[in-house]
């Protein structure tokens, strides 16, 4: 048997070597083949006793199963692991004859019999070890407990154009070169990531593949790719993709690297729509080895395994019920938030927007709103909206955006809305995890669209000339289906509620986190989370039919017909809140004699700036102000009593809540001023309707018991509402993790709830510093800091190891100073003010904050840089 | 009770405290310390006179060393590994119960940055230079004497200064005085060190919690590291003494050629011993005045149930008092 080993003896002390791998699951399996010819597999085998069930992983091309050695290490108890070298592959034997996808089923089917893998199995596939395992399923399907599919796919498209390195593969003189004799194609696969895979675990994956003996059949598996009609295995690769069918029984879970030029966004949609019950995770920042750039991802697995395979054995014919979905859900009836346009409104008449611009105000009654967002609603089905599309909305706030909401709502399609000012890259990022079905943009943003390569039907709202339509891919404009719906039958508000998408459980929106700890995610509302919010909102402001809204935040803007009452948008550019001046805000008030404004703290910081200017028939405009309201941001009570000053009437409230639930608190600068300071920001009681508890952190500063409702216990905040979001967005996992406890949202965020039931915010909990005498929140401390050093900002961090970190201040002196470390005199002026103890206190310039508010502090990237910097390393700036 | 190597600062405050608290002790060291403390006076690597001085006593202390950064290997051998073995054997014949062995955070590490470290293993291979190499192999030997008759623990304290201090101290402050003190690269490389009184305390702690913690090696400091520029100006500030002003950017530095006398490693075991001349800068202590060196405190906290008592702050404090009410300004020359 040994003699018949194309591998050198020895190669399980290499793979024992490797790191990862505990050395006692290498195993060569002698078996029959698909041809009937004895060979000799390798395989990882934990060796457990499948009490529980049996987790099978099948690799791609050009890897092994090394792949899958965190799907081992990681393994729950009674859960036999195996993962296996296909043929050719890893190290397995090479055999003479190329393999075809039929026989590699067949082979596969061979070594499990063999490995005597019987009872329920999950299986994990990655890359084309994915139609490989599929078929193997669809023979076993008594046996399917569950599938993990990662970076793979079934519907090979044949007019697609297939990524550089697939077509160099295709010639078969190429092939040879690229696969073979050259290490070209191997190394490829691994060079995909980024950042870069370590270097010894880029070894152990090219290690069974040195020489181009050893390489042939990475060249015989892409010639077995079937890009052809003609192709031998495309039969075959149909007839599994057909089939998919079948595992609609079996629990799901997708798990993708969206930055794969292989296995691109289609072939995710393509699963999805073949197996819509699946549970998906994306790793925003992982490439076509999942498991390599997502190390967590096998963690993830099991936690999945865990809460979707209670009932582990299943038997043959019994059927398990695909998770509910939202779409299957009969409509119920009730109010939506497109009723609450044409109920609500006083009048008519009455302008329901106005929009400032540059000399010109563009004003749309509330009659002329509706027309309107009918015409477009009925242009958008005409041109394939249906209930459930995701649309991409790249508008600015104003009549454009109020317009397509409500008539994508009308259709019963999801608003995908990311924020321009999280930078091109990053929106555009955004906006593909959503994989929007249609994109309606102003032509800037279309241009964008079309550069980033974002999916979607392209519908321009604005005008674009012709010959840069078909450049840019512009399928419509939103006149042409405002007009197209115009000439339709009249559509009235009322009509559209009936109308099943636009039902309370259908989903409404997928808005995105501002992305300050990490990349943004996408959250999902449904109708009835969305009207709770809206209700919230009236509730807060008291709102009544008289009042006028300035609508300078971007997601409450769009209440305004919700709530039935005028709303006019600033002259500004929303992506920049400083670009809102007093004089701007005044005018906007003006327009329409305002008496409710929202913006966010950034912007009012820029009116008190900007405050001087204002001539006395300004100053009377914003007399009439009755309320102001200011989310998104802690809003310091010094900004709010320069506010009072040019806004005399006016209440002044500071809601806390995040993009997840908002608003979830309220404060009033008078109760701001009776709160006085203590450890983090005081954000107010909970609204009518809200729960908030904690869950208390532990010495190493995890938030891992569940939510209590203790006093003065800090811990991460959690929060129980009507209109908290309904999931994020294709990332399973942490869903999971934020919603663990039933019926409760962890925040992320840490603060404690004090005597007077009013909850202080201390800072988000991957900041939370965890010294040797405990945790410590950074908010209290840098706020002291601010207040009793010459320092206009402040930072606090900690550096080393958790659980024995030191606590470094980061501050920006109010004279000019180099980057680096403070003078005596300021440092020991910060060590004062700071109360705990600080091992260091570096200068710098600015700090570096968030896009959106321009107020959330990085301070993992200060972390950083500070521990650079205090290892003596040359660090220049954060 | 016998505290060996009784004349450096910190086998000085030993001996004191204890015997302030009413132990018994009796010192050992080559020449007088002038503690009016019975005294055995001695090379600790004569194991005769070690066993003598040992026979009678209930727990020893074991501060005796070679601390220099300069001398002949062979003499750092004689007195730390020899010395420590002597001690060990001397405890092992005469039935002592408990030996505290003082050791050095440098036995465990190979000169690059420490990051909130734990007490690793002793390893005289990788260990830097002559001293730790020695402190190495002779902790070692030190806690493979703890045994069912003998427990016996090694405590690592780290860069131990204070008033009276001729090691780190006095030699910051001489050449700072003569513009001889600079700063190597950022000065920002975050430096654990240990006051004195709570070097002490962290002693007698672990005396009295021997049994307990035996078989262990603890690093002790005052778990609140700073930059070492800012611990260096704070020195000199207490001294009344200018600060440095000038800085060695670390490649100049490294790349050597330049003899700069070094504040580093030449009071790596500042405890005790003596002063010999100071040598050059080296690649080794380039990267000591470089790098960042700060640990992880919680096992020696939790085990000698310990914690330090004088901050820093109030550390830099108390020097300057010392330091104005007339506490020698220049380095005490042992010669």
């Amino acid at each position: 048997m040994i003699n018949r080993l194309l591998v050198a003896p020895g190669i399980v002390a290499e793979v024992m070597r490797m790191p990862g791998v505990n050395p006692v699951w290498s195993r060569l399996v002698p078996a029959i083949d698909s041809a009937g010819e004895p060979r000799t597999w390798h395989v990882l085998d934990n060796g457990v006793a499948p009490d529980v069930g049996t987790l099978l992983c099948v690799h791609g091309n050009p890897t092994w199963s090394y792949l899958w050695r965190r799907f081992l290490s990681g393994a729950d108890p009674g859960w036999r692991v195996v993962a296996v070298d296909q043929l050719g592959m890893g190290y397995s034997e090479r055999p003479n004859l190329p393999r075809t996808l039929a026989s590699r089923i067949d082979d596969l089917d061979a070594i499990t019999s063999e490995l005597g893998i019987a009872g329920p199995v999950v299986l994990a596939a990655h890359d084309w070890g994915g139609p490989i395992s599929l078929g193997w399923a669809e023979r076993h399907l008594d046996q399917m407990a569950g599938l993990i599919l990662t970076n793979t796919g079934v519907a090979v498209p044949l007019d697609a154009d297939p990524p550089i390195l697939i077509r160099l593969a295709r010639s078969r003189v190429l092939r040879e070169l690229v696969c073979a004799r050259t290490k070209t194609f191997i190394r490829a696969a691994a060079a995909l990531s980024w950042p870069q895979i370590p270097g010894e675990v880029r070894r152990a994956l090219r290690a069974p593949y040195s020489s181009s003996q050893r390489r042939r059949a990475v060249a015989e598996f892409v010639a077995d790719i079937p890009l052809e009609a003609g192709h031998p295995s495309r039969v075959v690769l149909d007839d599994i993709a057909s089939r998919l069918g079948e595992l609609g029984g079996v629990p799901t879970l997708l798990l993708w690297g969206p930055r794969d030029p292989v296995f691109t966004q289609r072939y995710l949609r393509d699963l999805q729509r073949r197996l819509p019950h699946a549970d998906v995770h994306r790793y925003a920042r992982a490439s076509h080895l999942v498991m390599e750039d997502a190390p967590h991802a096998a963690e993830d697995a099991w936690m999945w395994m865990r809460s979707n395979l209670t009932t582990p054995a299943r038997g043959p014919g019994s059927e398990r019920p695909a998770p509910e979905r939202a779409l299957d859900r009969q409509p119920a009836p009730g109010p939506t938030l497109l009723r609450s346009v044409g109920v609500a409104a006083g009048s008519d008449d009455c302008p329901a927007i106005a929009e400032l611009g540059r000399g010109e105000t563009q004003v749309i009654s509330f009659a002329g709103l509706r027309d309107r967002v009918g015409a477009l609603a009925d242009g958008l089905r005409r041109v394939g909206v249906r209930p459930g599309h995701r649309i991409a909305l790249l508008v600015p706030p104003g009549l454009d955006l109020t317009t397509t909401v409500y008539a994508c709502w009308q259709s019963g399609a999801v608003i995908v809305v990311a924020d321009a000012g999280l930078g091109w890259r990053r929106m555009a990022d955004s906006l593909r995890s959503a994989d929007p079905d249609y994109l309606i943009g102003i032509p800037a943003a279309v241009a964008a669209a079309a550069a980033f390569q974002l999916p979607g039907v392209r519908v321009v709202a604005g005008e674009v000339p012709r010959h840069l339509r078909q450049r840019l891919g512009i399928q419509h404009s939103m006149e042409e289906l405002v007009t197209a719906g115009n000439g339709s039958a009249f559509l009235d508000a009322s009509r559209g509620n009936l109308d099943p998408g636009s039902a309370q459980s259908s989903e409404a929106a997928v808005l995105f986190t501002s992305g300050a700890t990490g990349p943004p995610k996408g959250v999902v509302y449904r109708h009835q989370q969305l009207l709770a919010q809206l209700e919230q909102v009236r509730a807060l402001c008291d709102v009544n039919p008289d009042d006028r809204l300035v609508a300078a935040f971007a997601p409450f803007a769009l209440y305004g017909p919700a709530l039935g009452i005028g709303a006019v948008v600033p002259r500004m550019d929303v992506t920049k809140p400083g670009t809102l001046t007093a004089a701007r805000l005044a005018d906007a008030a003006a327009a329409i004699n305002a008496t409710l404004v929202f913006a966010s703290p950034a912007a009012l910081r820029n009116v008190v700036a900007t405050s001087a200017e204002l001539t006395a028939e300004q100053l009377s405009a914003l007399a009439r102000i009755r309320l102001v309201l200011s989310a998104g941001a802690p809003v310091s009570v010094t900004l709010l009593r320069s506010l009072r000053e040019i806004l005399p009437r006016a209440e002044l409230h500071t809601p806390y809540g995040m993009t997840e639930a908002l608003p979830l608190t309220d404060i009033s600068l008078s109760e701001l001023e009776e709160a006085g300071s203590g450890n983090g920001v005081c954000v107010g009681r909970p609204l009518p309707g809200v729960q908030i508890q904690i869950s208390p952190l532990d010495p190493l500063g995890v938030a891992a018991g569940p939510p209590d409702p203790s006093l003065e216990v800090s811990g991460e905040i959690c929060v129980s509402a009507a209109h908290v979001k309904d999931r994020y967005d294709r990332l399973w996992a942490t869903e999971k993790a934020s919603s663990r406890d039933p019926g409760w949202h962890r925040s992320g965020d840490v603060g404690h709830l004090d005597r007077a039931g009013r909850l202080w915010v201390e800072g988000r909990l991957m900041h939370v510093i965890t010294t040797a005498d405990g945790p410590l929140t950074p908010v209290g401390v840098e706020q002291r800091i601010e207040a009793k050093s010459p320092v206009t900002g402040a930072a606090v961090v900690g550096v080393g190891p958790r659980g024995t970190q030191q606590v470094v201040a980061i501050v920006v002196p109010q004279t000019r100073a180099a980057v680096g470390l403070a003078s005596h005199q300021l440092a020991s002026a910060v060590r004062a003010a700071a109360e705990v103890r600080v091992a260091a206190v570096l200068v710098v310039g600015a700090l570096p904050v968030d896009i959106r508010h321009a107020a959330k502090i990085d301070r993992q990237r200060l972390a950083r840089w500070a521990e650079r910097v205090l290892a003596g390393a040359r660090a220049g700036r954060p | 009770m016998l505290v060996t190597g009784a004349s450096g600062m910190l086998g000085r405050g030993v001996a004191r405290a204890l015997s302030d608290r009413g132990d018994r002790v009796t010192v050992l060291q080559r020449r007088p310390a002038g503690l009016g403390l019975p005294e055995v006076l001695t090379d600790i690597s004569d194991g005769a006179a070690v066993r003598t001085a040992v026979s009678n006593q209930d727990a020893v202390i074991h501060l005796a060393a070679k601390v220099n950064v300069v001398g002949p290997e062979a003499e750092y051998e004689r007195i730390n590994v020899h010395g420590t073995r002597a001690v060990v054997n001397a405890c092992l014949t005469a039935g002592v119960r408990r030996l505290v062995h003082v050791s050095s955070p440098s036995v465990a590490h190979a000169g690059s940055s420490l990051i909130g470290h734990g007490a690793h293993p002793a390893d005289p291979v990788a260990a830097r230079g002559p001293y730790a190499r020695s402190k190495a192999a002779a902790e070692l030997i030190a806690l493979d004497g703890d045994s069912a008759e003998l427990a016996v623990v090694a405590v690592r304290p780290h860069v131990v200064w204070g008033p009276g201090d001729t090691q780190l101290v006095a030699r910051v402050v001489d050449r700072a005085r003569r513009g001889r003190l600079p700063f190597i690269g950022s000065g920002a490389a975050l430096v654990d060190t240990t006051y004195v009184d709570n070097a002490v305390e962290a002693l007698t702690a672990a005396l009295d919690h021997c049994v307990d913690a035996r078989g262990q090696a603890l690093v002790v400091t005052n778990g609140e590291p700073r930059p070492v520029a800012e611990l260096i100006a704070a020195m000199c500030r207490a001294a009344g003494v200018p600060e440095p002003s000038w800085r060695v950017p670390v490649g100049l530095a490294r790349a050597g050629g330049t003899v700069v006398e070094s504040l580093w490693t030449l009071t790596q075991g500042l405890r005790r011993g003596r002063t010999d001349d100071d040598p050059p800068l080296t690649r080794f202590l380039v990267e000591q005045l470089s790098t960042a060196h700060w640990f992880d405190q919680r096992l020696a906290r939790q085990v000698l149930q310990w914690q330090p008592r004088v901050s820093l702050d109030d550390g830099f404090a108390e020097l300057q008092r010392w330091y104005t009410h007339g506490g020698s300004a220049a380095p005490v020359d042992p010669r």
